[in-house]
């Protein structure tokens, strides 16, 4: 019951803190726009495979779609998780992070199993322009993945630890926008880099 | 869900199964060839674009709450910023490829401008 009236509070200073949504929403459009520079890059140079191989030949569908699914997974999982937290239900928040965690784990590893097989394979980032711009893109989405995670480990501790306080509560629905924000930017990466690398 | 949770998780429900759909339509125009070329090309962007909407507005609740018009803002502001870094970008470094087309190739790819003609 004490863990329902403190989420209740916490909904009630949230709500008076509604600046700080916008300052990490401007962040979260910031980095749109470094997304957008590599983008750019990529579509620029994806045709200069100087000899190796090119994204016909590289690209692993199944498990691309795999990891599209697993992440679209876990973003809904994550945002069912923040509306379980507004209402106090302390272990359903943290069983949906949980899962939230292992589909995002999931992705990161499917992601460097894909590296590390192009690397074996003798087509690294240093092969081509094309796998350059490839590897950054990817790359830095695959960061803020792992980022996110530790981010979503540290949450999980605190609300094991310290419960729904207000500043829990707070970082957990930050935690969702920027997680929501990484689906939206793989969603891209999934239709400019993979699909219509193979179509 | 008991009705007196003063939460909805239809949004998010919703939300997810479109994108499924989305992301599976896409998929399998692609693999399957349902289309080529161009046409491929802008039906799976398209694909892509509305499932931008569909997360911004069921997942990130964009154009609601308190602070729903400086975050409209921002954003425009950012897809303004995009749009121009991705095509300008484009449009130089394709120009500059036309532009630094070597003499030889220069001469054929005119003769077959001229043959199209105008």
């Amino acid at each position: 019951m004490s863990a329902m009236e403190t989420a209740k509070q916490a909904v009630a200073e949230e709500q008076e803190s509604g600046t700080k949504y916008l300052g990490f929403w401007i962040y979260l459009m910031t980095d749109c726009v470094l997304f957008a520079t590599l983008f750019a890059t990529y579509i620029i140079l994806r045709g200069n495979t100087y000899g190796g191989p090119s994204a016909h030949d590289v690209f692993n569908m199944p498990s691309v779609l795999a990891e599209t699914l697993l992440l679209l997974t876990s973003s809904f999982t994550c945002g069912i998780a923040v509306m379980m937290a507004k209402i106090g239900r302390q272990r359903l928040t943290l069983a949906l992070l949980g899962v939230t965690f292992a589909l995002g784990a999931a992705f990161l590893t499917l992601e460097l199993n894909e590296f590390t097989h192009l690397v074996v394979d003798g087509h690294s980032w240093q092969t081509s322009a094309f796998l350059t711009s490839f590897f950054t893109l990817v790359g830095t989405h695959g960061l803020h993945i792992s980022v996110g995670l530790l981010w979503l480990g540290v949450i999980l501790w605190q609300i094991k630890n310290r419960g729904f306080t207000a500043g829990v509560v707070r970082r957990l629905t930050l935690f969702s926008m920027f997680w929501h924000f990484l689906d939206i930017i793989w969603i891209f990466i999934f239709t400019i880099v993979y699909l219509m690398g193979v179509a | 869900m008991k009705k007196s949770d003063s939460v909805s998780i239809r949004p998010y429900v919703i939300g997810f199964v479109l994108a499924v759909v989305l992301t599976l339509s896409a998929y399998s125009a692609v693999v399957y060839h349902i289309w080529a070329g161009v046409m491929l090309t802008g039906v799976i962007m398209g694909l892509a674009v509305v499932q931008l909407i569909v997360q911004l507005v069921f997942f990130l609740h964009l154009g609601r709450g308190q602070d729903a018009r400086w975050n409209m803002a921002a954003f425009f502001f950012m897809l303004i910023v995009l749009t121009i870094l991705v095509a300008g970008s484009l449009w130089i470094m394709y120009s500059l490829n036309y532009n630094m087309m070597p003499s030889s190739k220069m001469n054929t790819y005119m003769q077959s401008q001229s043959n199209e003609g105008f």
